[in-house]
């Protein structure tokens, strides 16, 4: 398989409280702060997840925009598809460090939580996708400065063409103080979209 | 007793994040675990930080807590013969 045989069959974009898919709007809600707007937008896609509120925000970020590409998929299927993620950001698991930080940096005060210990590493969001989706696959999380859409690229070209993976579920889960954005698009030998750097700027970037 | 049970019940929806239930519908003997709540390995973890926290209770082994949080009136029952606060 060549490169330039490669697709991308569908993307997703969380930010600004907006949830867009293929860039058609499928919810918003502008009134509230990210807690409420995620859980509200989890409702929205009618996600039957119970474990999706004891996650992190990282972890609920990546797990809704990777549910609304992947649940089409593997939802009515028996057998493990072989979907490679590979996901990236700045922030890593910053978040949650600092939220585990402050439970115990008073050592008057020394309760950290376990709950929020295990989110203290970004890739943990991986697993909780490849537990839902049943994915058995490849994953990597890479942080790099900003975006690196060459990187994904090569990435996930050669996850496909050693036979590594059928198709490559990309892209970029960040969240950090009040700033959060999912950027995320699957990678497949189907679709319409030319999978080159080019085009994955350009879906990034138009927001 | 009874208002124990009750701040248990608030306190494990609100701690563990169980969005989807409500107090009503926790019995006082509905497992806590398995087939009950559906509490896995970290709440369990959770569980004993809390009862450190807030009733001065130190749990030196984990697999006490097996029986401990059994359901919410077990946990009421250890929690009032052993608290320190």
């Amino acid at each position: 398989m060549k490169a330039q045989d490669l697709k991308i069959k569908e993307y997703c974009r969380i930010s600004n409280n907006r949830v867009l898919l293929n860039d058609q709007l499928l919810y918003e809600d502008q009134g509230t702060d990210f807690n409420t707007f995620i859980k509200l937008a989890y409702k929205k896609m009618d996600t039957n997840y119970p474990k999706f509120f004891k996650m992190d925000d990282l972890s609920k970020l990546g797990f809704l925009a990777s549910d609304i590409l992947l649940k089409p998929i593997t939802q009515d299927s028996e057998i493990s598809k072989n979907i490679a993620l590979v996901f990236s950001n700045s922030a890593s698991s910053l978040k949650t460090d600092r939220k585990h930080q402050g439970s115990i940096v008073d050592k008057e005060n020394y309760f950290p939580s376990p709950a929020v210990f295990v989110y203290t590493l970004p890739n943990i969001c991986l697993g909780e996708i490849s537990i839902k989706h049943r994915l058995y696959s490849e994953n990597s999380f890479f942080i790099f400065n900003h975006f690196n859409a060459g990187y994904l690229h090569d990435y996930a070209s050669s996850l496909i063409k050693t036979n590594k993976a059928d198709e490559v579920l990309c892209g970029w889960i960040n969240c950090d103080a009040e700033d959060y954005e999912a950027f995320l698009y699957l990678v497949s030998t189907e679709g319409s979209i030319a999978h080159n750097k080019e085009e994955i700027i350009k879906l990034y970037t138009t927001k | 007793m009874s208002d124990l049970k009750q701040e248990l019940k608030e306190k494990i929806i609100t701690q563990l994040n169980l969005e989807d239930i409500a107090i009503e519908e926790i019995a006082d003997n509905d497992s806590l675990f398995g087939d009950g709540l559906g509490l896995d390995s970290i709440d369990a973890l959770e569980l004993i930080v809390m009862l450190d926290k807030d009733y001065g209770i130190k749990l030196t082994d984990p697999k006490e807590g097996k029986k401990i949080f059994e359901s919410i009136e077990v946990m009421a029952n250890y929690i009032t013969q052993h608290r320190t606060k």
